[in-house]
């Protein structure tokens, strides 16, 4: 499990950048959750980004997906400045999440979540909608048969029709996914993707980030607390303690660190 | 599925339901079966279903608790009132005055919504419901700058329009509207900023575009069923639009089930008749207990059964094809 | 400037009693997030309470106060018992729609003919009302009286819930139930306590607003219900000392709306008022702002 088992060489960060990050700075109150943090993540990479409970890790994705206001610094995107924008807008970019305590519409179905996240690719309008147009039914086609191609690359294809909260545990995790990925984003962020898994599902997770990443053209950027995946997928690792990044780097590099080891794996990972 | 041009419908069951049940209420009016005050019950059921529909957007779909629904009922009413009573009443000016509520209250939601919405679940039913009482303040203060609207004392002078077929054919067109607007993309745009807000925006959905769409619409359901009443009863009081006039309509929402149209026209019908039924079967020495039944059976069925009856779900008569399957 | 300090004072009047009443609101909503809209009602009974006290039972004021403060807490722990704790686990709206059947179920029974009746009453006055002159400005025994006891129980409810070991309990149960719970909290126990406490503030309010506005009737809980609700929310709903300034506030902006603009437009102002205030600081004038956790 050792690598990542790709071909090509490992990109640094001293490629062009899809996503960067400069001094990003964000104050709760009197509380510093991020400070000066600084990164690149470059095209058809993946990063993880990692460290202990309460790093900052979520704060950040949270930053870049405009769900916080930075107190400083700035995001780009493909060379734009995508701080300030709302999240919306960042989606509509192509930077897609998942979360990391599952957030499902619960009460839609199962291809009802995957469809409303192709919203702004295939929207009729309320006029369409209203009369039934041929456009309003090309679309729902359109978009139905967009839904249906990611349900069954996440293997969710028979469950169309359940309730996303009525799906157990692992399904929902993948549900998400897919929903995540339904307009092509550029870059995905996982948030503790294999949270709550048992090791086989771990195992099959992996396998499916490697290969919806290959198949899609994706650039990962995920937040793992599982060394097995980190070590397993990750091609670079940000290490983050106490809103600050600590170490950069291969995943057998950094695991090296004595400040790494100090701060995180010596303490408490296996 | 591949069938071509506009489909503006309901799915053929669910209309040929409509116009059997419509025939039928017609020979019973006809045969003297139904008289004229169960008629003007059932009007008042039908535009009460309207204003539900509307509110049930707005709460069942969206997520965004009002409790100020009847200002806009009140704002519908009354704007329609005015048109008719200066255009003079007749079947055009009727119509015409439909969409003037419409408009009037439509206009006032965006303009009210789009400061207000930003709140979350309990602020907004203040913040709206302080809005319901200023409106009723101002309808009570409204003769100073329209005399026509009389202020506290109320308005008359209206043209007695409404009729059965009014209410039935615009309920049926306010049914047809929303079945259609909810089973689609917009639909689930809505529902999905009411399942989780956050999630929605992160999965590209304009949250604010979308409550404010939501908002609008059921308020402009308010305003269509407010100049059906204005010309069902020929008088408006302010006392009509207050506080417990948006409870009454949250309650048929609840009752029936949130984010079910089926349950909103069943429970506005139902509602509308047990509290005239009331009326009807109990002996005037008993009357003034009808207010505290009425009560009685809001709080058991809150107990009983608090997801209301329908609880998400429709008659599968309104459901388009896709959504049939089982769950 | 006298007849401001005039309407100031019975501003102050206004907002103490709203006071007693929006405590109540906010410590139950603090507790169990449900707007609790039987509290306006439970205000009513306890000015009839203290008016059956009085005028039948010929008590004296003091201890009809207490009989409305005991009589009110227990029908505001009965009414939790009956209707609100089976439905703590449903959705909140079928709490909240529960609240309002209470409440219009106690406000149309009273109004029957057997029971209260409908017709306004004359509030008995325990004394004659003698007006001091303070330069100008009048204040009268009664609003000595409805500003003493006001801020007396405050100052206790205060100290009760700051000091005492059930206060404590209290704020832990209204700030996180299941970890109040494991620490061997009876949270059940405190949600009654709650609501025993916030009746009999509200019962106290009934009193003082029949002494100094000398009308009652079934009807008379519903305005400043809300209006006592509307001040919990504008100070900072679950905050306490919020709940005071709110309802001073809104007392006082009340009068003088009245005095100064127009009578019939000081609902609308209030409630204008409480729009704005929202819309600046969502979470009203004390209360913290919290940003959703993702």
């Amino acid at each position: 499990m050792s690598g990542s088992g790709q071909t090509r060489e490992t990109l640094t960060e001293s490629d062009p950048a899809l996503l960067e990050v400069r001094g990003l700075t964000k104050k709760f109150g009197g509380l510093v959750a991020v400070n000066d943090f600084s990164m690149k993540v470059v095209k058809d990479e993946l990063v993880g980004l990692i460290g202990p409970n309460g790093a900052g890790k979520t704060t950040v994705f949270n930053l870049i997906t405009g769900m916080y206001g930075a107190t400083s610094g700035s995001i780009l995107f493909q060379g734009m400045r995508i701080s300030g924008k709302k999240p919306f807008q960042v989606y509509q970019l192509g930077i897609a999440r998942t979360f990391q305590n599952i957030r499902l519409f619960r009460q839609l179905s199962v291809l009802d979540n995957v469809r409303v996240a192709y919203h702004h690719r295939g929207e009729a309008g309320v006029v369409h909608s209203v009369l039934r147009s041929p456009k309003f039914r090309r679309e729902e086609k359109r978009v139905t048969d967009r839904a249906m191609e990611f349900l069954s690359i996440l293997g969710l294809e028979q469950r169309r029709d359940a309730l996303a909260r009525n799906l157990p545990y692992g399904e929902q995790r993948r549900l998400e996914i897919a929903r995540a990925l339904v307009a092509g984003p550029k870059l995905l962020l996982l948030d503790e993707p294999a949270a709550g898994m048992n090791p086989f599902e771990v195992g099959r997770l992996m396998e499916l980030i490697r290969s919806v990443k290959e198949q899609f053209k994706l650039t990962v950027f995920l937040i793992e607390h599982q060394m097995r995946v980190v070590m397993g997928v990750c091609e670079r690792v940000v290490v983050m303690e106490f809103g600050e990044i600590i170490a950069k780097g291969k995943p057998e590099q950094v695991q090296q660190d004595p400040k790494v080891i100090e701060a995180y794996l010596g303490t408490d990972e296996p | 599925m591949n069938r071509r041009g506009f489909r503006f419908d309901l799915g053929w069951r669910a209309l040929v339901l409509a116009v059997v049940g419509f025939i039928l209420i017609q020979v019973l009016m006809w045969l003297r079966v139904i008289n004229p005050y169960w008629q003007q019950i059932g009007c008042l059921a039908g535009i009460t279903a309207i204003s539900a529909l509307g509110l049930n957007l707005v709460y069942g779909y969206t997520g965004q608790f009002s409790l100020g629904h009847a200002a806009f009922y009140g704002i519908g009413a009354y704007g329609a009132a005015l048109l008719t009573r200066t255009l003079g009443g007749n079947i055009w000016t009727m119509m015409l005055g439909i969409l003037v509520g419409a408009v009037l209250a439509g206009l006032v939601a965006f303009a009210i919504g789009l400061p207000i919405l930003r709140l979350r679940s309990d602020y907004l039913a203040i913040a709206t419901l302080g809005f319901g009482i200023i409106m009723k303040v101002l309808f009570d203060n409204s003769d100073a700058v329209f005399p026509m609207m009389g202020g506290a004392a109320g308005m008359t002078g209206i043209a007695r329009l409404t009729n059965f077929t009014w209410v039935f054919v615009v309920a049926l067109g306010a049914v047809m509207v929303l079945r259609n607007l909810v089973f689609s993309s917009v639909g689930r745009a809505l529902i999905s900023v009411r399942e989780d807000e956050l999630a929605a925006e992160a999965v590209g959905i304009n949250t604010t575009k979308y409550k404010t769409l939501g908002f609008v619409v059921g308020c402009m359901y308010a305003g269509v069923a407010g100049a059906l009443y204005a010309h069902l009863y020929a008088y408006l009081n302010p006392a009509n639009f207050d506080f417990l006039k948006s409870i009454d309509v949250l309650l048929v929402v609840v009752i029936g089930g949130l984010g079910s149209i089926s349950g909103t026209l069943v429970a506005a019908i139902g509602w509308t008749f047990l509290l005239e039924g009331l009326r009807v079967a109990l002996p005037a020495s008993v009357q003034d207990w009808r207010m505290v039944i009425y009560p009685l059976v809001m709080v058991i069925f809150m107990l009983v059964r608090p997801g209301g009856i329908f609880a998400g779900t429709e008659f599968s008569f309104l459901k388009p094809r896709e959504y049939r399957r089982k769950r | 400037m006298t007849y401001f300090l005039q309407q100031l004072i019975n501003g102050l009047q206004l907002g103490f009693v709203y006071a007693l009443i929006a405590l109540g609101y906010t410590m139950v909503y603090g507790i169990v997030r449900l707007i609790n809209f039987a509290h306006g009602d439970v205000f009513m009974i306890g000015a009839y309470l203290g008016f059956f006290a009085m005028a039948n039972w010929h008590l004296p004021f003091p201890v009809a106060i207490v009989v409305a403060m005991v009589g009110c807490a227990a029908l505001g722990i009965f009414i939790e018992r009956i209707a609100y704790k089976p439905l703590r686990n449903a959705p909140r709206i079928s709490a909240l729609i529960t609240a309002m059947g209470v409440s219009l179920f106690i406000e149309n029974f009273t109004n029957l003919n057997f029971m209260f009746g409908p017709a306004p009453r004359a509030y008995p006055r325990p004394f004659a009302i003698r007006t001091f002159d303070l330069g100008g400005v009048s204040i009268s025994n009664i609003q000595i009286i409805v500003f003493t006891v006001s801020i007396l129980l405050m100052v206790a409810l205060s100290l009760f819930v700051s000091r005492t070991k059930i206060g404590r309990a209290m704020r832990a149960v209204s700030l996180d139930k299941d970890t109040a719970r494991l620490m061997g909290v009876n949270v059940d126990t405190m949600i009654s306590v709650t609501f025993g406490i916030g009746s009999a503030l509200a019962g106290a309010g009934g009193v003082l607003y029949g002494i100094a506005y000398p009308q009652i009737q079934p009807l008379m809980g519903i305005m400043p219900g809300l209006k006592a609700f509307v001040a919990a929310v504008l100070g900072g709903i679950g905050i306490i000392p919020g709940a005071m300034l709110g309802a001073v506030i809104m007392g006082v902006v009340e009068t003088f709306t009245s005095a100064y603009v127009s009578s019939t437009l000081r609902d609308a102002v209030a409630f204008g008022i409480l729009i704005l205030v929202l819309l600046v600081r969502p979470t009203g004038l004390l209360g913290k702002s919290l940003s959703e956790k993702v």
